[in-house]
């Protein structure tokens, strides 16, 4: 009995703490500033690491990072140049060392492929997960080390379990009550009170430290907020500062309780499987939305897919055809503290979220941009592309025009058809043959 | 626990796979691991599928001819020594290779007479060792899609072989081919520098 008396006894006190220290705050907005002390002693103890592992280290086997700087040396003539051969621009036999070329040198390192698994680090950040290479460097390292494995799964796993737990609860039961009330300004009040308080709460949950920058120009009602997407936690992190209408598919299971308790407090715009399919019908409803002035910003990443914060992917013209104001918002993970980047072909959504919880913490930047419109005789594809330039160039990310569907399918052939209509026009238009 | 460290123990056969192609401790090291990124399921050998993935290989005219290089004889797997050793071809001549090597030693295989080779199998589809007109007009149609008719490529392909072949046999055989493009930079086309 004594047993079960003391379990209980450490379950309550451990839940008084939990509440006093986090939930409460979290409602009211308010930091007490335990996460502040923690992210000082994480960096402080990173840095000492980082220090420890170059001293052990000779220099000459440290590789150096290549993540930005390319591992071949490259010759960007165009084809005209590339192909002149000895006697012109008629076909020739040599024509073919040109597409070889660049084919091998696309084997050995391409834009795309790189972006679709996690960034390399720097220098390791004690981190098992990141480690290339383990090499044992000193006693007081690996200490370290397994002090921060039990520091990690045995202190902060619990209480990050537990504060999702109890953050997705809230924001069910509470959404369901206050989708109860009459439609009035009481409602929305209420609804933005639980949306952010919950939202406060999940982020938490992962130890998430976020700075906004330029919280003036944050998406207003009516607009269309848009975004990079790493992970399916940039969602949370813009609800953290802000109330969105999300757009999004109707799932099954938890997510999809989560979606329908979310969409009775105020109106998010969830489509059926089926109806994703029909742009039409997916332009017609956002239209709608948006024309509503009283509804909230719409909240959509327009890459389509997860891309792993190093770069920014094609933006996909759908969301750019609605019309309206764009609001556009760069987001930027800080890889030291844990990685965001979420690899869905290689792990599921929970052993994604197990991955987020057991990391440092979640560390970002999240930059509000001034709003945009499509300017007169601009397409939806150019003004598509001009908002990603924006949202690259803020959040210090590469810029690729390639689509980031390629992680799951082929490249279209009309890439390829280009590339034979140059070379053909060479060897024909030449003329003479 | 550390950082990343040259760990070229890690490469299975990296002793016999650096005297066979010539690359450095380094540059293979950056080959294995651009070998296992693209290897997505981890089964330790590349397919076709591996490499048609590749954004920029898919877009190339031949790239399914360069992918060919990768699966001679039908194989349907591609290991790391193998995807080395296609590498190898294009590896930069340096000056030392042709002065320190011992003559009864193989040719390494960037040597030119190797880069040629791999551009004429290229072209060579059934690998008889010859270029026949009707393979040429194969690979001229990969080059240039829906472009250009019939017609006109078959007078390109018939001038082509028409000026390399010298035995009147109708095809290009690897010495017409070689002779055709001996006044050639084959040494700067057909090298990719890896940074250090």
């Amino acid at each position: 009995m004594e047993g079960a008396e003391l379990a209980g006894k450490i379950l309550s006190t451990w839940l008084t703490l939990v509440l006093g220290l986090i939930l409460l705050p979290s409602a009211f907005g308010v930091s007490l500033g335990i996460s502040e002390i923690y992210m000082k002693i994480l960096v402080k103890t990173l840095e000492w690491a980082t220090i420890r592992i170059e001293k052990g280290v000779p220099k000459e086997s440290v590789l150096k990072n290549s993540a930005s700087v390319g591992i071949i040396q490259r010759d960007e003539s165009p084809m005209e140049k590339g192909l002149s051969g000895l006697r012109g621009r008629d076909f020739e036999l040599s024509d073919v060392f040109y597409f070889s070329k660049k084919g091998l040198e696309a084997i050995v390192e391409d834009e795309v492929t790189q972006r679709f698994s996690s960034e390399e680090l720097v220098s390791w950040n004690l981190l098992t997960r990141t480690n290339i290479n383990f090499q044992y460097i000193s006693l007081r390292l690996t200490m370290v080390w397994v002090l921060g494995v039990i520091v990690r799964y045995c202190v902060l796993l619990p209480l990050r379990v537990t504060l999702a737990f109890i953050g997705i609860s809230l924001l069910v039961i509470g959404t369901t009550l206050v989708g109860q009330l009459p439609d009035g300004s009481l409602k929305n009040w209420l609804s933005e009170l639980v949306h952010l308080t919950c939202c406060r709460i999940c982020v938490r949950a992962l130890s998430g430290t976020i700075h906004y920058h330029n919280k003036q120009y944050r998406p207003q009602k009516g607009g269309i907020c848009v975004a990079n997407h790493t992970s399916p936690i940039d969602v949370l992190i813009l609800t953290t500062d802000g109330c969105y209408a999300m757009v999004g598919q109707v799932h099954g299971g938890l997510m999809g309780i989560i979606q329908r308790a979310m969409v009775k407090a105020c109106p998010h715009v969830w489509f059926e499987r089926s109806e994703m399919k029909d742009r039409h019908l997916v332009t017609k409803r956002l239209k709608e939305h948006i024309a509503d002035k009283k509804k909230l910003p719409i909240l959509i990443f327009p890459e389509g897919t997860c891309i792993n914060n190093t770069s920014v992917m094609m933006f996909k013209k759908g969301s750019f055809e609605i019309g309206g104001t764009i609001h556009p918002v760069a987001i930027k993970y800080n890889p030291q503290f844990g990685d965001a980047f979420w690899n869905s072909s290689k792990y599921n959504m929970v052993s994604y979220l197990l991955r987020m919880m057991t990391s440092w913490a979640i560390v970002c930047d999240v930059w509000y941009m001034p709003p945009m419109t499509r300017e007169e005789g601009e397409d939806a594809v150019q003004f598509a592309n001009r908002v990603k330039s924006a949202i690259a160039v803020q959040g210090g990310l590469t810029e690729l025009p390639w689509d980031g569907g390629l992680k799951r399918a082929k490249v279209k052939d009309t890439f390829k058809e280009e590339q034979q209509k140059n070379y053909s026009k060479m060897i024909v238009g030449n003329g003479s043959l | 626990m550390g950082s990343r460290g040259s760990h070229a123990a890690r490469i299975p056969d990296a002793d016999s796979i650096r005297r066979e192609t010539g690359f450095s401790q380094a540059s293979l090291l950056r080959l294995y691991h651009r070998f296992r990124a693209l290897d997505r399921n981890k089964k330790g050998y590349l397919s076709r599928v591996d490499l048609q993935q590749i954004g920029a290989l898919a877009v190339n005219p031949l790239g399914d001819r360069i992918i060919d290089s990768f699966f001679p004889d039908g194989n349907l797997r591609v290991d790391f020594p193998g995807f080395v050793r296609v590498l190898a071809h294009f590896r930069p001549v340096d000056e030392d290779d042709s002065s320190m090597r011992d003559p009864k030693e193989p040719e390494p295989l960037n040597s030119r007479m190797n880069k040629l080779r791999f551009a004429f199998q290229l072209y060579d589809l059934d690998r008889d060792g010859k270029i026949s007109r009707h393979e040429m007009l194969q690979v001229l149609r990969l080059m240039v899609g829906v472009q250009v008719t019939e017609e006109q490529l078959e007078s390109i392909a018939d001038r082509t072989v028409q000026e390399a072949d010298e035995d009147g046999d109708g095809a290009v055989s690897f010495l017409e081919f070689t002779k055709s493009l001996e006044k050639m930079d084959i040494e700067q086309k057909m090298s990719i520098r890896i940074l250090k």
